[in-house]
């Protein structure tokens, strides 16, 4: 019986492998591989399969930024309230609660820095609970999601060795 | 120019012929490599370079720099081995070199050496080097080629001086366990055998743990172990290897060493002290990988009627060629180029068997098993 880490970390390299070559590299059947892919996503464990994109080249305009905020609670609302409250907004494409200097780390997507801007400063900025915002604009990505953003290397091994 | 006699007689490696037609077409998917597909772990080069930035580019001392047997001392007893950082350690320019000085070391004019057959083509002609006669020792499909007593006795063996051994092995992928190696310890012990024993893929053992001949009962004495960086830590580059022995054979070989090679790369030696020190979970990721890929190459062989024995080390499948090894290697080359090795390069028994190396990316795998599958449909459907 393969385990569902495994299938994990095959899955974590590449989603849209075959279930048939997943299930000859783990040693079992396909049949057992779209079994516990269905368990994983009915247990929520696996929530989508998603492509890391570059965006610099697709031929459009992207923006992202980083934004960090601070928030001041009161007794009645917890971090969680303020967070269901961000979440909703489709520019928002991540947030997490972290430790350090400030509270709530936003990932904001847009087609523009403009946009981007005026999405912080009228839609987060304006939350009651918001004191603080932020706003770094991604200038480069070098690498996200364990892949490095460069051209591939070319395999320079030579083609037959001892 | 007169060339000496020992040049002459040296044939061109059967694996040179395959480079040069592989090397004249395009679009070829090798499986036909014998080194990692990964690079050295980043952290061992960030050691090497780190060394470079300092200025730490003289010589070291002969035997390897200390810190580095030490640390080495410290990494085999995951074998259940245990040698003294001081006196039975010699850090060698890969594990070659290390194989050529045991050689130069132990065999005199006109000694028999036993060697595993199939196996890495240099053993061989490195026994002609240092002046013996190399006796090959065939090893068995349906014994999935582990040698046996039989083997050996069949072999004539027991007039050798010397017995060349390698597990896991290249070319064919298999392992020896406990048991399997207790019938060469007693055949070595009955007839009084030093066993050089290549343990370079030791860290790339898929099924249960990685033995060594040398921790059988009375065999440490009469064994030298290889062991070396360039496969497990896929620094084939840097070449750096040792070999484990006891001190007086390390003393000999440290003797020619002293005066060929002086002492090993000391780049090398810093990337290799960070890659013992730090550098596991990166081999274990890469074992986990070629394990994947082992397991997809097999079953795909099995799918494709190949007869294709569980290979449970290094990263080499040997299946059996439909017909003629070098003429299916050939044929599939050019019709489909897919470049496997053929196995009669690697010895007598490697007749009728193909070296596929899975040190390479899962979508190539993939295209050249599918390549390899079309190939032999279209044959089947002609005859």
């Amino acid at each position: 019986m393969a385990d569902k880490l495994e299938l994990l970390d095959l899955l974590l390299e590449d989603a849209r492998e075959s279930t048939d070559t997943i299930a000859r590299q783990l040693g079992c059947d396909e049949s057992e591989v779209e079994s516990m892919i269905a368990e994983l996503e009915d247990e929520g464990a696996v929530l989508g399969y998603q492509p890391v994109v570059d965006w610099s080249r697709v031929e459009t305009d992207h923006v992202t930024a980083e934004v960090e905020l601070n928030l001041e609670l009161d007794r009645e609302t917890k971090y969680g309230d303020v967070a269901s409250r961000i979440t909703k907004f489709d520019e928002v494409t991540a947030l997490r609660l972290v430790s350090g200097d400030y509270d709530f780390d936003v990932t904001v997507e847009g087609d523009s820095m403009r946009d981007v801007s005026m999405f912080v400063s009228e839609q987060i900025a304006p939350i009651p609970e918001v004191t603080q915002t932020v706003t770094h604009f991604v200038m480069n990505t070098y690498k996200n999601r364990g892949l490095e953003f460069t051209d591939s290397d070319d395999d320079d091994r030579l083609s037959i060795s001892p | 120019m007169k060339l000496s006699e020992r040049a002459r007689n040296t044939p061109p490696s059967g694996i040179r012929r395959f480079f040069e037609l592989a090397e004249e077409m395009d679009d070829v998917i090798s499986l036909g490599v014998g080194e990692p597909d990964f690079s050295a772990p980043w952290k061992a080069r960030a050691a090497a370079i780190h060394s470079l930035e300092r200025g730490r580019t003289s010589y070291t001392t002969n035997r390897g720099m200390l810190e580095l047997r030490e640390a080495i001392a410290g990494h085999v007893p995951r074998y259940d081995l245990d040698y003294d950082p001081e006196t039975e350690i010699l850090v060698t320019t890969g594990a070659s070199e290390a194989v050529d000085l045991a050689l130069r070391a132990l065999v005199d004019p006109g000694d028999a050496v036993a060697v595993q057959s199939p196996a890495y083509i240099s053993y061989g002609p490195g026994v002609r080097f240092s002046g013996g006669e190399p006796l090959p020792v065939s090893t068995r499909p349906e014994n999935d080629f582990v040698m046996t007593y039989d083997d050996l006795e069949r072999a004539g063996a027991a007039d050798a001086e010397v017995l060349m051994i390698c597990y896991p092995n290249n070319p064919t992928g298999a392992t020896a366990s406990a048991g399997d190696l207790a019938e060469i310890a007693e055949f070595a012990r009955e007839h009084d055998l030093t066993v050089l024993a290549d343990e370079i893929y030791a860290g790339l053992t898929y099924e249960g743990d990685h033995t060594s001949i040398a921790t059988l009962p009375g065999m440490r004495e009469r064994t030298i172990v290889f062991n070396g960086f360039s496969k497990a830590y896929a620094m084939t580059g840097l070449r750096l290897g040792y070999a484990l022995g006891p001190s007086e054979a390390i003393d000999a070989m440290n003797r020619i060493h002293q005066y060929t090679m002086l002492s090993a790369p000391t780049t090398a030696q810093y990337a290799a002290l960070e890659a013992l020190e730090a550098c596991d979970d990166d081999v274990a990721e890469m074992r986990t990988q070629y394990d994947r890929r082992r397991r997809f190459v097999i079953s795909r062989f099995h799918d494709m009627g190949l007869d294709c024995f569980e290979a449970t080390g290094a990263f080499y499948a040997f299946p059996e060629a439909p017909y003629d090894d070098e003429q299916f290697a050939e044929d599939l080359l050019h019709s489909e180029g897919v470049a496997v090795v053929p196995g009669r390069v690697f010895g007598e028994e490697g007749y009728g068997h193909l070296r596929v190396s899975y040190a390479t990316g899962m979508a190539d795998l993939k295209e050249a098993m599918t390549r390899m599958e079309r190939f032999l449909d279209e044959r089947r459907d002609e005859t």
